[in-house]
């Protein structure tokens, strides 16, 4: 296994459309690493679960083409591409109990009943679930019903696992709790996971590597980190984590960094990261945390803000601000303790460094 | 202030262990005086509806159920011969005593004056032919009787009075309840000997019972065995097309069954389409045309046309609601199409069949008008003999009798299937 170094998956200009006007999933090349966890994040109608249905055999690609270890399987039923899989609803047999639900995959393989039975234990064990076998799913809580969908899914070995928003249904402390435990699953076993969420903090915690997904098209692929350090476009930047936005107008360029108009008469040092030259439209993106407040020392990009709302978090304090007649700018300001004091109508001074600022494609 | 008196109201719990409400009453009791308005309100909002069913239901059924026991009208039309016969003992070689002709002539004059010794007549002849006539022939002469001697005069007007059995007949059915008809119903009869079954060639009940459970079992399993696809179709189908199909499936329900049983019998008979049709192509020779009307087949073929709607829509609601991530879970774990179907989809469908299963055995089992249009003889149900007890011999009590028995039957079959599969197992949708 270690030996091959192919890719686990690999997508080939694939396109969809399920009415044959528009497309659905536009052009995906992809290449997913073998022992990967790779999310597939996006709003709803992304085309992120239709990439993941056709790897599961359950929707035809309308063009190109699906490896599986290399080997083509656009023709192979979901059947017989070993894959395994976790539903949104979990989809545990309700007629069934817990350990008839894991057996069902041994059983339609034709293994023996004893080793069924040690396997099904074992895979019981995995998720702390030993003692639950004899139940039906519907006695069992959202997030051990959770448990037994993932236990299946991985109950007959497959070296690939998909899930497709198994953590929508639970609660937000129980869904972070088993954001771990998925995590720790993969690394312990090694099996390649392909996650499809909408959930931004769910992707980011779990994933070696994350494609955002929009309108068809993957707009970023890179490591969780990369995705919120250096955001590709206005979409990722806008989709991933806190954004603050302030459209304007190129007007240089030097090396690394860029001048941009923001407003009328607001100059603004940024990274030039996705602009088409001197003269052309941009918007700026800004993480809310690496705005600094009346800083000390003099920073490359200082402007005046007008206070609109304080709102206070306990650790930080939200501070929504008008810059440059954008009035939902927002800064978050560290709950230091003894910080002079502010108050909603002042009118203060705020900076940034030029590379904390992105200068992205134009949106409206 | 105001705080400090509800914290008091609260935490007083008193010594007897009774928790109260603010105002010092018994919390339950305050409880229900508060629900009371609100059940009194939905009572009389049902109560119409209670008194309808009560008034045109309950007790029409509860009076006919009654009508297979009840056995009045002996002791009513004769009394002083019942009270007399008492004495007599049915077992001895002895016709009844001089007293006991007196009673029956002191009897028989009223009720000859009301002209009700007929029915009596007609009452004792469902338990032993030639009463009928007996009565109407007595009722004739015994204005003319003398008094004194009344045993030889009523022989002489007819020899029957002097057989034991006629004054065992009256005797065994002079009790104001009779087991009688419930008896005649499973094809048994009490001779003298004891209850036993009729012979062979008489026994006409039994068969039909017989006959409506198998043939109501077969409309079923066709029912299901053609219901099944057609409601998996309609809950896999995007919803404008399902939404069509479901109207050519209830559409049947807009036309009379009149028409629908009689459109069937166009086409199943000798001379119908579907003979001329397999004329037509070859398959059977013109001289054997199949007999396909006025039997078995034509009564299965078109109940099971006629009930299908029912086995579809419980069928289909259930279909509706089994996720269809179910089937593609078990794909996705190793399971080829039918494995999946059979082992997945299948199970979760049972509510459906059992829910379409008992509603179309339980109205094919009391089905009259298709199995009498086109039934003919051996294709006829246990409701066509109940109906014709009813209109047309005008024996009720049989009637009764063998209405109750199939109510019977068919609540111990849902007794059975409760066991069996469960009848919270039954989803209608």
């Amino acid at each position: 296994m270690s030996e091959n170094r192919g890719a686990a998956v690999r997508y080939e200009s694939v396109q969809k459309s399920y009415d044959g006007e528009t497309l659905v999933v536009k052009n995906l090349n992809l290449d997913i690493a073998r022992g990967e966890f790779l999310t597939m994040l996006g709003p709803s109608g992304s085309g992120k679960t239709t990439c993941l249905m056709m790897l599961a055999g359950f929707e035809p690609a309308t063009h190109g083409e699906i490896f599986l270890n290399d080997r083509p399987i656009n023709n192979v039923p979901p059947h017989k591409r070993g894959i395994g899989m976790v539903f949104q609803n979990y989809a545990l047999f309700p007629h069934m109990t817990v350990a008839e639900n894991l057996a069902f995959p041994l059983q339609v393989r034709g293994i023996s009943k004893a080793d069924q039975s040690s396997r099904v234990q074992r895979a019981l064990d995995m998720v702390e679930l030993g003692t639950f076998g004899s139940r039906r799913p519907a006695q069992l809580s959202g997030g051990q019903q959770q448990r037994v969908a993932v236990a299946r899914a991985l109950v007959f070995d497959p070296e690939l696992v998909l899930m497709d928003e198994p953590l929508g249904a639970l609660d937000k402390q129980l869904r972070e709790q088993m954001q771990y435990e998925i995590k720790h699953i993969h690394e312990n076993l090694g099996v390649t996971i392909v996650y499809v969420t909408h959930d931004q903090t769910e992707a980011l915690t779990m994933s070696d590597r994350v494609a955002v997904f929009n309108d068809g098209v993957i707009q970023q692929l890179s490591t969780p980190d990369a995705l919120y350090e250096s955001p590709q476009n206005s979409f990722v930047a806008q989709f991933i984590g806190e954004n603050n936005k302030l459209n304007g107008t190129v007007t240089s360029v030097e090396g690394t960094t860029c001048g941009v108009e923001v407003g009328t008469g607001i100059h603004l040092k940024a990274d030039p990261v996705n602009i088409s030259g001197v003269g052309s439209k941009t918007t700026l993106s800004l993480r809310p945390e690496r705005v600094e407040l009346q800083p000390e020392a003099p920073m490359e990009n200082m402007v005046d803000g007008h206070i609109e709302e304080l709102i206070y978090l306990g650790d930080h304090i939200r501070v929504r601000m008008n810059v440059a007649g954008n009035d939902e700018f927002v800064v978050k300001v560290r709950n230091r303790g003894q910080r002079r004091k502010i108050a909603e109508g002042e009118t203060v001074k705020i900076g940034w460094a030029a590379s904390d600022c992105k200068a992205l494609d134009a949106v409206a | 202030m105001s705080s400090a008196t509800t914290d008091a109201a609260i935490s007083a719990t008193p010594d007897d262990g009774v928790v109260r409400a603010a105002d010092g009453t018994p919390l339950k009791k305050s409880l229900a005086r508060a629900l009371r308005r609100e059940k009194t309100r939905s009572f009389l909002l049902i109560a119409p509806l209670l008194l309808f069913i009560l008034i045109s239901f309950i007790a029409p059924i509860a009076d006919m159920l009654f009508r297979s026991v009840e056995n009045n009208i002996v002791e009513d039309t004769i009394p002083r011969t019942v009270e007399a016969l008492k004495e007599w003992d049915p077992d001895s070689d002895e016709l009844p005593s001089e007293d006991v002709f007196a009673a029956l002539h002191a009897d028989l004059e009223i009720a000859v004056k009301q002209r009700i010794h007929t029915r009596l007549g007609s009452r004792l002849n469902y338990e032993a032919s030639g009463m009928s006539g007996l009565f109407r022939k007595t009722g004739r002469s015994v204005r003319r009787m003398d008094e004194g001697n009344y045993r030889e005069q009523f022989i002489e007007a007819d020899e029957d009075w002097g057989e034991l059995e006629t004054w065992r007949v009256i005797r065994r059915f002079s009790a104001p309840y009779t087991a009688g008809y419930f008896l005649n119903a499973v094809d048994a009869e009490r001779t003298s000997e004891g209850i036993e079954l009729k012979p062979e060639n008489e026994r006409i009940y039994l068969t039909l019972f017989n006959r409506t459970l198998v043939m109501s079992l077969a409309i079923t399993l066709s029912c299901l065995l053609l219901g099944f696809p057609i409601a998996y179709l309609l809950a896999h189908l995007s919803l404008r097309t399902s939404n069509m199909l479901l109207i050519l499936v209830l559409l049947p329900f807009w036309t009379s069954l009149l028409v629908r049983t009689s459109a069937w019998k166009v086409l199943l008979q000798q001379q119908g389409v579907i003979n001329d049709f397999l004329v037509w192509i070859g398959l059977i020779d013109d001289a054997n045309r199949l007999v396909m009307i006025n039997n078995q087949t034509g009564t299965i073929i078109a109940m099971t046309h006629i009930l299908l709607p029912f086995m579809i829509l419980p069928l289909f609601s259930v279909m509706k609601t089994i996720s269809p991530s179910y089937v593609r879970a078990a794909k996705s774990l190793g399971a080829n199409d039918w494995t999946a179907f059979w082992r997945v989809y299948f199970p979760q469908t049972i509510p459906g069949i059992g829910a379409g299963a008992i509603l179309v055995f339980i109205l094919s089992i009391g089905y009259y008008i298709t199995p009498e249009l086109v039934g003919g003889t051996s294709g006829i149900f246990i409701s066509n003999r109940i109906a014709y007890h009813i209109s047309s011999s005008l024996n009720w009590g049989l009637a009764a009798a063998l209405g109750t028995i199939l109510l019977a039957l068919v609540m111990l079959l849902f007794y059975v299937y409760d066991k069996i599969v469960g009848i919270d197992n039954v989803k209608l949708g």
